[in-house]
């Protein structure tokens, strides 16, 4: 087998703060091949922006401490100097955000924001610059590009923009394009647009895309492969179809559980994840998910979970401590409607221990309860 | 009280129930104006125009359309947050356009509206005790200290929240917290009418599913009448009884939410619907009828039929006539349709086509 485009090894990424130090990345790991797409899932503050910022080392200004390897066609862009990696970045890994109006200056043209793009990495004329951002306008279709070329920011619409961004991304045919919530600000019409463009330029370009969002939607529409984050982990990861047909992981069945269909019953009630993600500076011991886990079990709060295969199936990976047989049966009891009690109930499965819940809602924040049970309360500074 | 017409709108089913609110030919024109000192109004943003529909009592009624389809301003127009400049609104029989004073502070009482953002909803310098207790202070209810803290405890623990949070400051709740806490709010002086406009949309999957699970719940215990504002389709099917779809300032289509999401007669409707990603990669739809372009403006409006521009259905007819809100039928003819505003509504197959999935 070849090398994958990218390889991130057990990649960890702190920011040191006045509160603590906040583990935005804890140890994960992933691979990339060449045109493929990979979905990165989770809550906001699961820490799967940061680890895509670090990977362009956009992470380095903020005084992040990195650790581990990310490896881009073998080159380790953690230890890579920044010149160097100011050569790969917008060239051969391109990123979009997710606020396409923040990201374009409003004092600039489109047309020269895409000029610096090319010129930035090609040494070409400003004429050919201007002739290649046109082109590019035109490929991320965009109408009359010969004439929105010189239009400002706030003269496009919110998709347009979104539109133009990607077109700023693809200026030197990246290898790897990052998007980052690329649709989130978007209505649904103009998102299945921007994720039908998306899909015929990794076609037309055979790029790979990691592609980071909160919607399963999303990342079902698009991603070959998925990995589930919570907590600045890596709890689950598996092709789309495995995820969505066989999930084993109790924060992966949560999230599926707490969207609502277009199709199926209407009145079927959502259930949600209980409590809130927790604080990255003080996390839960033991698997960080056991406080909002309700399947969680006494010794899972001792017990760090690993990413283990899952058996039978090579390319599926799960970090929990419940029993895989057990896990399947779970799932089973979902699949049918049950609630989480009574999927538990229904297989003898004892609840969690009280404490647990006490700890989710102490470290979702300084609001509930007065924090008896976390360690120290931080210093403050002034 | 003068008789006011009543529209059939596809039909609000049960028998007897009758409107809370009654909103008829519902315009809102922002004026755009040139110059400084001598402003010249050069033309206006018809952000509604001309809606009619009615709220039954105890029902969800859900708005949907995009960004700038008007469904927030209709939203404000009912709370008298903004003067309507044409049309009636009707609340329990009474004209409320033409309220003022004492009668609007005492009609406003029963309408209360939930907000889309929790962070700017919510004043930062007010203890949420303070914020909750606002209500009462503003229609001069529980004067005495006790009492009031009293209730604002109560509503804390009913929407889920503890007793003990009453000094706490907003900053220190998460988003699914503060929106608990701007629910409470609403449900102090217990109205009749909620509002609520993008509630969830703040907030991650995980607590978006906690804070419609409230909503439901709060709606069965109080008997409320809820107005759900969302541009999220799916999150509108699980709440509305009844959905209207708008488009540029107009209501295109209205009607029963499973015979809107089955059997859609727009075409902006059907193409909507198509949009959404479905959390399913075995139903990935590879050749999706996607609507190309963007919205266009309300300052200048197509003529007409307002979706023509983008209508892949679109005839000559459409840019002549402006179609009206009617019964468009369904294919089996048993329960209730639809009402759409369309010349040449989807068909059975082109329903099939566009990929919208039936109920299974």
């Amino acid at each position: 087998m070849s090398e994958p485009l990218l390889r991130v090894e057990d990649l960890h990424v702190e920011f040191p703060t006045e509160d603590g130090v906040v583990h935005a990345v804890d140890g994960i790991s992933y691979e990339v091949e060449r045109g493929q797409t990979l979905g990165i899932v989770g809550e906001s503050g699961s820490g799967k922006t940061v680890s895509s910022l670090t990977t362009l080392g956009l992470t380095r200004t903020q005084g992040a401490r990195v650790s581990g390897r990310i490896l881009f066609e073998g080159k380790d862009l953690v230890a890579l100097p920044d010149a160097e990696l100011r050569a790969i970045r917008g060239n051969e890994i391109a990123m979009v955000f997710q606020d396409p109006l923040s990201s374009l200056h409003p004092f600039f043209k489109v047309g020269s924001q895409l000029i610096e793009a090319v010129r930035a990495h090609q040494d070409v004329s400003k004429a050919a610059a201007r002739a290649r951002a046109i082109e590019l306008l035109g490929l991320v279709g965009i109408p009359d590009p010969e004439k929105r070329v010189d239009h400002y920011p706030h003269e496009f619409s919110g998709g347009m923009r979104q539109r133009a961004m990607i077109g700023m991304a693809l200026a030197n045919e990246p290898k790897l394009l990052i998007a980052d919530e690329p649709t989130t600000a978007l209505d649904v019409t103009v998102q299945a647009q921007i994720l039908a463009l998306l899909e015929r330029l990794q076609r037309e370009l055979g790029m790979a895309i990691v592609i980071i969002t909160h919607d399963l939607g999303v990342v079902a529409e698009m991603a070959n492969e998925i990995a589930v984050m919570y907590a600045g982990r890596i709890v689950e990861t598996a092709s789309a179809e495995e995820i969505f047909a066989g999930p084993e992981h109790p924060y992966t069945w949560g999230l599926l559980k707490s969207i609502p269909r277009l199709k199926g019953r209407r009145d079927e009630a959502l259930t949600p994840i209980l409590g809130t993600p927790p604080s990255l500076i003080r996390r839960p011991s033991g698997c960080h998910f056991h406080p909002r886990c309700p399947y969680a079990q006494p010794d899972h709060a001792r017990i760090d979970p690993q990413l283990q295969p899952v058996a039978g199936e090579s390319e599926h990976h799960v970090a929990c401590l419940l029993e895989s047989q057990l896990r399947r049966r779970l799932w089973a009891e979902l699949q049918q409607g049950a609630t989480p009690e009574q999927a538990r109930e229904a297989l003898g499965l004892p609840p969690p221990p009280e404490q647990f819940e006490r700890v989710a809602s102490v470290a979702a924040g300084a609001a509930q309860g007065s924090g008896g049970t976390v360690g120290p309360a931080p210093e403050i500074g002034l | 009280m003068s008789a006011i017409e009543p529209i059939s709108q596809a039909a609000p089913q049960q028998q007897g129930a009758e409107p809370l609110v009654q909103v008829r030919g519902l315009v809102k024109h922002f004026p755009l104006t040139r110059g400084i000192l001598l402003q010249r109004k050069v033309g206006a943003v018809q952000a509604v125009d001309g809606v009619n529909f009615d709220v039954m009592r105890g029902e969800t009624l859900g708005i949907v359309g995009e960004t700038g389809c008007g469904k927030s301003t209709t939203a404000r127009l009912i709370m008298r947050l903004l003067e309507p400049t044409a049309g009636e609104i009707r609340f329990e029989g009474e004209d409320i356009t033409k309220l003022k004073g004492s009668r609007l502070k005492a009609t406003r009482r029963e309408m209360q509206m939930i907000f889309q953002d929790p962070y700017s909803s919510l004043n930062p310098r007010k203890t949420v005790g303070a914020t909750i207790a606002q209500p009462f202070a503003i229609h001069g209810l529980l004067k005495d200290k006790g009492e009031r803290k009293r209730a604002v405890q109560e509503l804390l623990e009913t929407v889920g929240l503890s007793p003990e949070h009453y000094n706490r400051y907003p900053h220190e709740f998460s988003g699914g917290q503060r929106q608990r806490i701007g629910v409470a709010r609403a449900l102090a002086v217990k109205p009749k009418l909620l509002i609520a406009d993008e509630p969830v949309s703040a907030l991650d999957v995980s607590i978006q599913a906690q804070v419609l699970n409230l909503l439901r719940e709060m709606q069965r215990e109080l008997g409320l009448t809820l107005v759900f504002i969302a541009h999220d389709l799916s999150v509108v099917r699980h709440m509305c009884d009844r959905v209207a779809v708008m488009y540029l300032g107009r209501i295109v289509e209205i009607g029963p939410g499973d015979a809107l999401y089955d059997y859609p007669r727009h075409p902006y409707t059907g193409a909507l619907l198509s949009a959404v990603p479905i959390a399913d990669p075995t139903l990935r739809a590879d050749d999706r009828h996607l609507l190309t372009g963007d919205v266009p403006s309300p300052a200048n409006p197509p003529k007409a039929c307002r979706f023509h521009t983008r209508c892949p259905k679109a005839q000559e007819l459409c840019s002549q006539e402006d179609p009206p809100l009617e019964d468009k039928g369904t294919p089996s003819g048993a329960q209730a349709g639809t009402e759409a505003a369309c010349h040449f509504p989807l068909s059975r197959e082109e329903v099939a086509e566009i990929g919208v999935r039936s109920v299974r």
